[in-house]
């Protein structure tokens, strides 16, 4: 098998070129390997070659980021390599994101496999461990000989598309990614034994470390309804008779925009739910207990609104996750400010 | 309350003229079963089959998993309230066909109807691919609205159960337990030195296709109270939902509440487990804070040191599951709390729609978006036609060789929230 082609990512410091006095070191692709890159190599033995190495200054980078960013692609891009490996940076927070960043494009635009190492505390794993493998390392470079190890090992195994293991087994930083193990006790014994625990004031560990949620402030209010343009949007599974997009009935993939400008009145002949987190038959026989098309039509005509829009958004809610939400979400708002919509009603079920 | 559970091991059933039980063997007799399932107007048509652990054998959709138990002395008899009087069960003597289950199934009633399989990656996923399964497919009448079609199914499954049950009334069981809760100032004086812990059960109650009986009683209409733990054993608790497969609560799950099983090993050694607080989950936001409210002031008058709070469904329960956390630890009272994921299929998303910083002692069942590619079985009881339609499946998730690619969500008790499973999930 040929040799596996490796480039390497350093700062100017660990190039040997200077501190902070050089930081403005722009961006420079030499033959060959530089400075740590000997322990990498050292490491990855016959398996991998790193051909050349990539120097930049971590203010360069941190204050030209597209500009250096881009740069540097070209740069790597003309080897072709098959992995990329940007720092460790320990706890230096400018070359950590750095690292990160180039690491990242290098992966996302080129398709190259990518990886890095950092302190935890380094804002640059917090920023892009959802986006790379980040090999946990010591907050300084006395941690060089072990971080090495670790990089290239795992570096190797995802070169090779073998299994990754958990970020304790395979040393990298946790990615906020949930994923499916099977313990060895089922989970009533585990509450058990962790209620014990806790009631003794003894350590244990929660399975799941509660999440903060974001909050959205409400809008302002709209001071003339009589002039305002009205959206329906709803979570709530209504869609057109017989499901032409097949939004799931769970775990939406995607949202449907469905003209009602023609309807005075949703009936169980033009319109039904796919949700399936509810009885269906009462949307089923009047989608308007859903999405109040009905009433807002009589309200147009009053003149207590202004018009309803003439498309409604629809999704099912029901185990939809929260990142498809928020995607959707962001799609339909940028239509509905062009479409000069004032307000939104959300229905859920 | 003191309840012996004797176990009559079953390890095969046969169908034949007699239903009888011979050398761990359930026989039964087909016809016999189908005309008890046809005594309801609702239904017109059924099937009975059996699928055994390690057959290539799909069961789906499936509603409902119930165990055979009968009372053999002690009050009452299996089901109270539904296909028994309505006397308080939960003491004397009861024999369990162990190793059966009972699973219902027909033509899909909502979404929410789950998979089984009998073998494969799918199989160690879900208990009962490790049960000999009696399979009652049921079909309707035709003018039968789906509520009505799920309340026959129900019955049918419970008369079932009870029939075969009946079967090991006089069969010496292959080993026997014994349960006993005795009253509340009796434990505590008796375990004076033991921190005093209740488990506090929610139960499904978000309306039509989502509910649970309670000695009959549908739920959502309960303010919540207590319950000896024995009597889940004879059944006192009852699935009647549709809500997604994986973490609702069978029949079978609540016969054998494992939370129960698992505070009682430690009970008088490490624990005084004193009893369950039964709740429901509600979607009216009154009914939500009437509950918790309720579930914190028991735990707090019964002065227990701790609970266990078990969830049952996901979205707007993990509200009431909140709630319950937060109020109970108010109260200065220890929870841990078992739920389940909803983290998006790639795991990344937030697996829960409600969060407390006091929830901070949690087990979790799975995280249940994630996708399974459950390989083509030779044999399929029930409709695979429904695998896109059931929650956790999708359009086109069926390859050309029968490879069904489907969420978790799909599969029977797969994120199971009592932990009847070793399934959980950690971040990566």
């Amino acid at each position: 098998m040929a040799k596996l082609i490796v480039v390497h990512y350093i700062n100017q410091f660990y190039a040997g070129i200077g501190g902070e006095e050089m930081a403005d070191h722009k961006p420079e692709i030499r033959e060959g390997i530089v400075g740590p890159g000997l322990a990498f190599q050292a490491e990855l033995k016959d398996e991998a070659e790193i051909v050349a190495t990539v120097i930049c200054g971590d203010s360069f980078y941190n204050e030209n980021m597209d500009e250096a960013r881009e740069e540097i692609v070209d740069m790597v891009k003309n080897y072709e390599p098959d992995l990329f490996i940007a720092g460790p940076a320990f706890n230096a927070g400018r070359y950590g994101m750095a690292c990160g960043d180039i690491a990242s494009a290098i992966q996302e635009k080129l398709g190259i496999k990518s990886i890095s190492g950092m302190y935890l505390e380094n804002p640059g794993a917090d920023l892009y461990k959802n986006k790379l493998y980040i090999i946990e390392t010591k907050n300084s470079a006395a941690d060089m000989r072990k971080a090495v190890k670790k990089m290239a090992a795992l570096a190797l195994k995802l070169v090779r598309d073998e299994d990754i293991f958990s970020p304790e087994e395979d040393n990298y930083i946790k990615r906020g990614f949930r994923k499916n193990i099977f313990e060895d006790k089922r989970g009533s014994e585990r509450a058990v034994n962790m209620l014990i625990s806790k009631m003794k004031k003894e350590e244990y560990i929660t399975e799941f470390p509660m999440p903060v949620f974001d909050r959205v402030a409400p809008g302002h209010a709209i001071k003339n309804m009589s002039a305002a343009k009205i959206a329906i949007v709803t979570s709530g599974g209504i869609v057109p008779k017989g499901n032409p997009d097949h939004i799931e009935a769970s775990s939406a993939s995607h949202y449907g925009k469905y003209d009602i400008s023609m309807y005075k009145d949703l009936t169980c002949e033009d319109h039904e739910t796919a949700h399936g987190g509810y009885d269906p038959s009462y949307a089923n026989e009047d989608a308007d207990r859903v999405i109040p098309v009905d009433v807002l039509r009589e309200m147009e005509e009053s003149g207590r609104i202004g018009k309803l829009h003439d498309y409604f958004y629809t999704t099912t809610g029901n185990g939809t996750a929260v990142a498809n939400s928020k995607s959707f979400a962001a799609e339909i708002a940028q239509e509905l400010i062009a479409d000069g919509v004032d307000a939104v009603i959300l229905t859920s079920t | 309350m003191k309840l012996e559970l004797g176990n009559i091991i079953i390890n095969d059933i046969q169908f034949c003229e007699g239903s009888k039980i011979e050398n761990n063997t359930l026989y039964v007799n087909k016809s016999e079963i189908e005309s008890l399932i046809l005594e309801d107007e609702h239904i017109k048509s059924t099937s009975v089959d059996i699928a055994r652990p390690g057959e290539s054998v799909r069961i789906t959709p499936v509603k409902d998993v119930l165990e055979p138990r009968v009372k053999v002395s002690g009050k009452g008899g299996i089901f109270p309230g539904v296909t028994s009087k309505v006397d308080t069960v939960g003491s004397g003597r009861t024999h369990v066909l162990k190793g059966v289950a009972v699973v219902t199934t027909g033509r899909i009633v909502g979404f929410q109807e789950g998979i089984i399989d009998m073998t494969g990656k799918g199989a160690k996923y879900t208990p009962f691919s490790k049960t000999c399964n009696l399979v009652l497919a049921c079909y309707k009448e035709d003018r039968v609205e789906a509520h009505v079609y799920e309340k026959a199914v129900r019955i049918a499954g419970l008369k079932v159960a009870t029939y075969l049950g009946e079967l090991g009334r006089n069969i010496e069981p292959n080993h026997v337990e014994t349960f006993e809760t005795i009253p509340l100032m009796q434990s505590c004086r008796k375990y004076h030195d033991l921190p005093t812990v209740a488990y506090v059960q929610m139960l499904q109650s978000q309306g039509l296709l989502h509910d649970t009986y309670v000695y009959g009683v549908d739920a959502k209409h309960i303010i919540p109270t207590m319950i000896y733990p024995t009597e889940l054993m004879d059944g006192a608790i009852i699935s009647g939902n549709c809500v997604s497969a994986c973490d609702k609560n069978t029949t079978y799950h609540h016969q054998n509440n494992c939370v129960v099983h698992d505070l009682y090993k430690k009970h008088g050694k490490e624990i005084n487990f004193v009893g369950v607080i039964i709740t429901n989950e509600n979607v009216f936001l009154a009914d939500k804070e009437r509950s918790s409210n309720w579930t914190a002031k028991l735990a707090e008058y019964i002065g227990v040191d701790g609970v266990v709070i078990s969830q049952e469904g996901f979205g707007n329960p993990d509200t009431d599951l909140i709630m319950n956390c937060k109020k109970i630890e108010e109260k200065g009272i220890d929870t841990v709390i078992i739920t389940d994921e909803y983290a998006g299929r790639d795991g990344s998303s937030q697996s829960l729609a409600d969060a407390d910083e006091s929830a901070n002692a949690v087990v979790t069942g799975g995280n249940a978006n994630e996708l399974i590619i459950l390989p083509p079985m030779d044999r399929v009881i029930g409709h695979i036609e429904y695998a896109e339609k059931i929650a956790g499946g999708f359009n086109g998730n069926m390859d050309e060789g029968g490879n069904l690619t489907i969420e978790l969500q799909a599969i029977i008790g797969a994120t199971n929230e009592l932990g009847f499973n070793k399934l959980t999930a950690r971040e990566y």
